[in-house]
């Protein structure tokens, strides 16, 4: 079992390894080869300085960003100082790490994307395995999941703010928190920052569900009609007990679907956020575009690259434990 | 049709059989277009799209306002007033005639975007799916890179060196980054055809394998290959939305996504121009859900077992 399971991971982490390798070399393009000199736009931000100043100032940032040095040898520090987690200033933080600009925001993104994409999975699948085949679910509820779906994610951010937070102010329209609080450990801190969590959230998580439903649907239905549940039944086993064998192989699809859809649900997350100025990594991409800022970009697509990257491989092992013919296939058993 | 699973004996109620006799013998094409014009699913679908459509080709000929200029007050509440259905915007720009415009590169985004991955993604699929092999290998590994490679980053990069960029870029852009799902999709069913018998005999008779690709898996999977353009269309009317609302977009015009933008730059949420927004977002809704519900109809129509008539 073990070599197969080595070789099968093997696989999986060389072409990771050469996709964050390509993903890497692209996003180092990313400040170098941009319109206009980052430097010169950061040292034009320091107003009323004398040429001279301003001249030692941008040889000062030449030196830091290591942009004198020749491109092949920049492409190596570039290596050397990921390494060492270092992403470089950012000029739209006023010369704070990215690093740090990037870990202040991380939170926001990820308490927003990973409860949005895990209860939508479940309620969108569970969702969909029960409208399948019901006529009157699956004539009512079930459209429901197709304008969803379609619905691109910042408008139905806007509608909802629209609705919840601007004409009937249930819920804050904007930001991860009230402008009159500062981030403590406090009960009121910790509510306000929910009720700013609640309508983002809701947006991206009705999106999401209504793919899910759709596609969950459609798959039980194949399922419902393939020769092992028409066996099944013609055995005499209970519905039930065929569309739990249905659901079981309906779901696998419904990962991989996941792994593939990661990409859109990430594109999501950023408009999302822009939409209510919620102060994630989606937000700050926006910053970075308007600013010009190319070191804070980079290192957030380096940031959301990795984050991808794991994101796949849990998909991975999560298909290996699930899956049994994968599992079958390891332990060297024949299917 | 025979088969009695409980629940399609419910559903399928008897008719169905023979009406199947009734449609004309040996001519699949017919049998579909009886079922299509059954189908709610499709037929509804196909009214929308082709409202949309006509609202699309003929509206900025009808009303042949510039989107982008002031054309009348500011932040008009829409009216039956003719010129004035959907207001105007923060700038006195005409809803309904950047609704108008900003469909038609919606529809043009959609159909050259969602056709090119379609051909990229068919390509790389039959390749690797009938080679098998390294050839199978090298163009997975292909496939899983731009899978994971965020678009947005290669975008950026792009954007810089093109400052005037058109409707045309944003649909090959598009077109060039969204096949890998249907290039996996394709691959698999490739892969399950090329066993087959029917396969082996155009190998004996001598047909090399671009000819048995096309005609032979290509021909058998059509169906399939369309419900694959259909999602490829709507999806790639949705990115575009997104890639105008950061502005990444087209420079100058007008398009749906950008609608969006500019209302939310210009706040028209706090301003309550609700006519600002919800215009282009009803509009992509519908264009790419009609979408998604022709493919379920569709689907329904080419497999029978899927048939809930």
């Amino acid at each position: 079992m073990g070599d197969r399971v080595r070789r099968y991971f093997g696989r999986k982490l060389l072409t990771y390894s050469i996709t964050f390798f390509v993903a890497a070399t692209i996003d180092w393009l990313i400040p170098r080869f941009m319109p206009g000199d980052p430097v010169a736009s950061l040292v034009s931000r320091t107003n009323g300085i004398s040429p001279d100043a301003a001249k030692a100032l941008s040889d000062y940032y030449y030196n830091l960003f290591g942009l004198n040095q020749p491109l092949p040898v920049q492409y190596l520090n570039f290596w050397g100082s990921l390494l060492h987690g270092n992403l470089g200033l950012s000029v739209y933080g006023h010369g704070a790490p990215v690093t740090d600009m990037i870990m202040g925001a991380v939170p926001y993104t990820l308490a927003l994307l990973i409860p949005a994409i895990l209860l939508s999975w479940w309620a969108g699948n569970s969702f969909g395995a029960l409208a399948a085949r019901r006529r009157w679910l699956d004539s009512t509820v079930l459209p429901m999941g197709y304008i969803l779906t379609a619905t691109p994610y910042m408008w139905l951010a806007l509608v909802l703010s629209f609705l919840l937070a601007f004409s009937w102010r249930i819920f804050p329209l904007s930001g991860g928190y009230g402008f009159n609080l500062e981030p403590t450990l406090t009960w009121l801190f910790f509510t306000d920052l929910v009720a700013h969590w609640v309508l983002p959230f809701l947006s991206l998580f009705l999106v999401m569900f209504g793919g899910w439903a759709i596609g969950m649907r459609n798959m039980i239905i194949y399922e419902l009609e393939s020769d092992y549940s028409r066996y099944l039944e013609v055995l005499g086993a209970p519905q039930s007990l065929v569309r739990k064998y249905a659901f079981r192989n309906a779901m696998l699809p419904q990962i991989t679907g996941l792994a593939l859809q990661l990409g859109v649900i990430i594109g999501g997350q950023l408009v999302t956020e822009i939409v209510f100025s919620y102060p994630g990594l989606g937000h700050l991409v926006f910053a970075a575009i308007q600013s010009a800022d190319y070191f804070l970009l980079q290192g957030i697509f380096l940031f959301i690259i990795v984050g991808v990257l794991v994101a796949n491989f849990i998909v991975d092992i999560v298909y290996v434990i699930v899956d049994p013919r994968v599992r079958v296939s390891m332990t060297g058993g024949t299917a | 049709m025979s088969a009695t699973s409980p629940a399609e004996a419910r559903e399928s109620a008897g008719p169905i059989i023979s009406h199947q006799v009734a449609a004309p013998e040996g001519k699949p094409r017919g049998e579909f277009l009886f079922f299509a014009l059954r189908s709610k699913k499709f037929m509804l679908s196909v009214v929308i799209l082709a409202v949309l459509a006509v609202v699309a080709i003929f509206g900025p000929i009808i009303d042949s306002t510039d989107p982008v200029a002031q054309n009348g007050l500011p932040m008009q509440q829409p009216t039956l007033d003719p010129g004035n259905w959907f207001g105007t915007t923060y700038f006195g720009e005409d809803v309904f005639a950047q609704f108008a415009n900003g469909l038609r590169a919606s529809f043009f985004v959609g159909f050259l975007g969602g056709g090119l991955a379609a051909v990229i993604g068919m390509t790389v699929g039959f390749v690797a799916g009938y080679r098998g092999g390294w050839v199978d290998e090298a163009l997975n590994m292909i496939t899983n890179v731009f899978l994971v490679i965020p678009t947005l980053a290669v975008l950026l990069v792009i954007t810089s060196y093109l400052q005037a960029r058109g409707v045309m870029f944003e649909a090959v852009f598009i077109g060039a980054t969204s096949w890998p799902w249907a290039a996996r999709a394709i691959r698999a069913q490739t892969f399950s055809l090329r066993s087959r018998e029917f396969i082996d005999l155009a190998k004996l008779s001598g047909r090399g394998s671009r000819q048995i690709i096309v005609s032979e898996i290509a021909s058998n999977m059509s169906s399939y290959l369309l419900l694959t353009f259909i999602l490829l269309f709507g999806g790639a009317i949705l990115i575009a939305a997104s890639l105008d609302f950061i502005g990444l977009g087209p420079t100058g015009g007008i398009s749906l996504g950008l609608m969006m933008y500019n209302a939310v730059t210009w706040a028209a949420l706090q301003l309550g121009i609700w006519w600002w927004f919800i215009p282009p977002g009803v509009g992509i809704m519908a264009t790419v859900g009609a979408l998604y519900v022709m493919n379920v109809g569709l689907d329904e129509i080419f497999n029978p077992k899927l048939r809930t008539m």
